[in-house]
């Protein structure tokens, strides 16, 4: 069993009419990328609002290296809200300087670390510019070095990636690597699924303020697999839907010079291999492979499919 | 508390080092200096004195008009014709003519500019005295040095003397108290809406900018609420002690680098007693002078009477605690609305006590004991204005013990209020919210 950091027990917040977390229960591994998933309202912000202890749960516990989640975790805990900003008239290193010593760190050191995080994204020369003089992107790059600023051992990032062009978000996913392999937990939120398969070796999706799937990645892209198969047959000259018959349901199908590409769902009760030993008197296979769903078509037919949730 | 602190220095230093802090530290004196150097300078100014020239054809005025500072009169008995049109070229600036008559009470003032107000009614003074002089003898042969001395000794004097509980006396002026409390309370006004205001601004500001949720994620909603207050405060107290500070700086320097502008009174007074000579009534007027010094003495006396350390430390308990009981609610304002321009209707209830209180205050200073003066000088909403009205004219200890005992369990109290609110609030964007769902807010949990 892995170690865990992070343990929330069904934790519940209610709001006027509105019950933003009904019951949500997360595991986060130590020193492991945890992405927190769902459609926007779903109740991620609350739940990422409850660990940061910004707010209290109505019910529940939340564990914390083993302890109960107290203030003086504060300092341990790194965050990145979705709604961030800065003082538009302050400058920059003032500023950066000010969180810094918010966050505990002594102003010498803040200067030392700063230093070497301005110069890392290249962005010394901002140090006596004022913040409103930035554009989106350079702010964000601003926030995310307030954010790691005290070496948090966990990380909350909400949305990171908005706002940054693709050459940033690069760097960025690169650093959230970084940390990791420096030994950092991080959660994170967001909409961009190519994000979550690069990065996340967990997730949790939460949809209407309960969570309908936890695990990791890769189990969970097992246990969603629909037996698909993509297949490419050289000199391949058979009536292919009668050759499948009873074996394989043929979604795709289609030919380019001497080769066939195909996209099989096989039926519950046959094999790869009984797939292959049919095919393969037939033509030169030049690759056969099981298409695993992405994170996106998990995400959107647990969303959507209400039903099956119930059923989780 | 490290990092409230940290708080304060962050709020108190932008403040202190915006340019529209120095330009209105520097401008605000300047301008209240001006407020007393201005009506100085304009009074010595208008001094240019008129030359007038006298045709008297009864002789009961000759010689006997009194001259002043801004009036000066000579004789003639040239024919008024010719008088009208040469007195110009004679260096005088009009004419007064009596013409002859029985009851010479009748004049004419001729002249090409228009003679300021001041001069038509010392001529009429002058003359009044005079001819009141000249029946009183002719008519009645009474002297008019012996009535004015009766007069100097029938001089009613009612001084106004008031006493505490045991007896003991204390000098008082009415006229000094009403200033000096409604000088209190119209400050402490405008210090709760100036920076009450700003520590709304503050929030909005940190909301709208959305750097609220990375600060609340290092410190508690509360500590930020406290340490943007108490910073403001600060900046307030900075800039009202500047402005006492440099207006007494820069008066004095004006008075000490122009003194014959701020020495008015002595001038005169020489003035005066040069005229004496020329006139019988000499001691006459120095009865007045004495009788006006003795005024100006009593007013003295009473302000040595009034206790300043007491009454300027009670003052800053109430400068400090009124800003602090309402700057709790302007900050939870700020925290319900996303732009100032929403604030409006949430602004108004927390002001009506404030408006209503200034408005309260003309009254307390006529009655500052009564029921009314009492109970609002003891309700926080409305104490720290109506007791600094009602200070100076003496309130009893337990009673301002009372009061200031409610104001900060008041502030405790709005503090609670506002923070459940402000808590809430900084953390939700969007719609503005109506008072029913502020008032759900405070039912949620931390």
């Amino acid at each position: 069993m892995e170690n865990i950091i992070l343990k929330t027990e069904d934790i519940v917040k209610q709001y006027a009419n509105h019950r933003a977390l009904d019951k949500v229960s997360i595991s986060v591994p130590q020193n492991s990328i945890y992405g927190l998933l769902g459609p926007n309202g779903a109740g991620k912000t609350s739940l990422i609002r409850i660990i940061n202890q910004i707010t209290a749960p109505d019910e529940g516990k939340i564990w914390f290296k083993g302890e109960s989640l107290k203030s003086k975790h504060i300092g341990m805990i790194g965050y990145l809200p979705e709604e961030r900003g800065l003082y538009k008239k302050m400058k920059v290193g003032e500023q950066a300087i000010y969180l810094s010593q918010l966050k505990g760190v002594p102003k010498a050191v803040a200067m030392k670390r700063l230093k070497y995080w301005f110069e890392r994204f290249e962005i010394e020369n901002w140090w006596n510019k004022k913040v409103e003089e930035l554009s989106k992107g350079m702010q964000q790059k601003v926030q995310f070095i307030v954010t790691i600023i005290h070496e948090p051992e966990f990380l909350i990032f909400d949305e990171p990636f908005s706002g940054f062009d693709p050459i940033n978000t690069e760097i960025l996913k690169q650093e959230i690597l970084r940390l990791k392999e420096n030994g950092a937990t991080i959660i994170f939120s967001t909409h961009n699924m190519s994000s979550v398969e690069e990065l996340c070796d967990n997730i949790a999706l939460i949809d209407n303020s309960k969570k309908i799937l936890e695990g990791k990645v890769s189990d969970i892209k097992e246990q969603y697999k629909e037996n698909r198969y993509s297949i490419c047959i050289q000199d391949f000259n058979q009536d292919i839907h009668k050759l499948m018959e009873g074996i394989a349901k043929v979604e795709h199908c289609e030919l380019s010079g001497n080769k066939t590409n195909l996209r099989v769902k096989l039926f519950e009760n046959s094999s790869s291999n009984e797939f292959l030993h049919k095919i393969l008197p037939h033509g030169h296979i030049s690759f056969f492979n099981e298409i695993l769903p992405s994170m996106n078509d998990i995400f959107i037919s647990n969303v959507q499919d209400k039903d099956s949730i119930k059923v989780q | 508390m490290r990092k409230i602190l940290l708080i304060i220095k962050r709020e108190y230093f932008t403040r202190v080092k915006k340019k529209s802090f120095i330009i209105m530290t520097i401008l605000g004196p300047i301008l209240m200096a001006s407020l007393m150097i201005v009506p100085i300078f304009i009074a010595k100014m208008n001094d240019e004195s008129s030359k007038i020239i006298v045709l008297d054809e009864n002789g009961i005025y000759i010689n006997k008009l009194e001259n002043n500072p801004d009036i000066s009169f000579e004789y003639t008995d040239i024919y008024i014709e010719d008088l009208k049109t040469s007195y110009i070229k004679m260096g005088y600036d009009g004419i007064l003519y009596i013409p002859h008559n029985s009851m010479p009470n009748r004049a004419y003032l001729f002249s090409e500019k228009q003679l300021g107000l001041g001069v038509k009614s010392h001529i009429q003074n002058a003359m009044k005295y005079n001819i009141d002089n000249y029946f009183m003898e002719q008519l009645f042969n009474i002297n008019r040095d012996s009535i004015k001395a009766l007069e100097q000794n029938t001089r009613i004097m009612l001084e106004q003397r008031k006493i505490d509980q045991l007896g003991q006396e204390k000098e008082s002026s009415t006229e000094l108290s009403t200033i000096l409390g409604m000088l209190g309370g119209v400050i402490i006004y405008f210090f709760i809406f100036m920076f009450g205001s700003q520590v709304m601004r503050g929030v909005i500001e940190e909301k709208t900018s959305r750097i609220i949720e990375v600060v609340v994620s290092s410190i508690k909603p509360f500590q930020l609420m406290m340490g943007k207050i108490v910073g403001i405060a600060l900046v307030g107290l900075t800039q009202f002690i500047l402005w006492v500070f440099l207006t007494f700086a820069i008066y004095t320097g004006f008075s000490m680098s122009m003194p014959e502008y701020f020495e008015g009174k002595t001038e005169n007074n020489e003035l005066v007693s040069m005229d004496n000579k020329f006139y019988p009534e000499n001691v006459m007027m120095e009865s007045t002078v004495q009788a006006e010094n003795g005024e100006v003495q009593a007013i003295i006396d009473s302000i040595k009477s009034i206790n300043f350390t007491t009454i300027i430390l009670i003052f800053l308990f109430y400068f400090i605690g009124g800003y602090l009981f309402y700057a709790t609610s302007f900050a939870a304002i700020g925290s319900a609305v996303d732009n100032e321009a929403d604030t409006q209707q949430f602004v108004l209830p927390v002001t009506v006590p404030l408006i209503f209180a200034l408005i309260m205050a003309q009254f307390v200073t006529n009655n500052p004991n009564g029921q009314i003066a009492f109970w609002l000088s003891i309700i926080p909403f409305t104490s720290p204005i109506i007791m600094m009205v009602r200070i100076p004219f003496g309130v009893p200890v337990n009673e301002i013990i009372l009061s200031m005992s409610l104001l900060v369990v008041g502030f405790i109290f709005a503090t609670w209020l506002a923070a459940k609110i402000y808590r809430t609030g900084i953390l939700m964007y969007g719609k503005k919210p109506s008072y029913r769902e502020i008032i759900k807010w405070l039912r949620y949990k931390n």
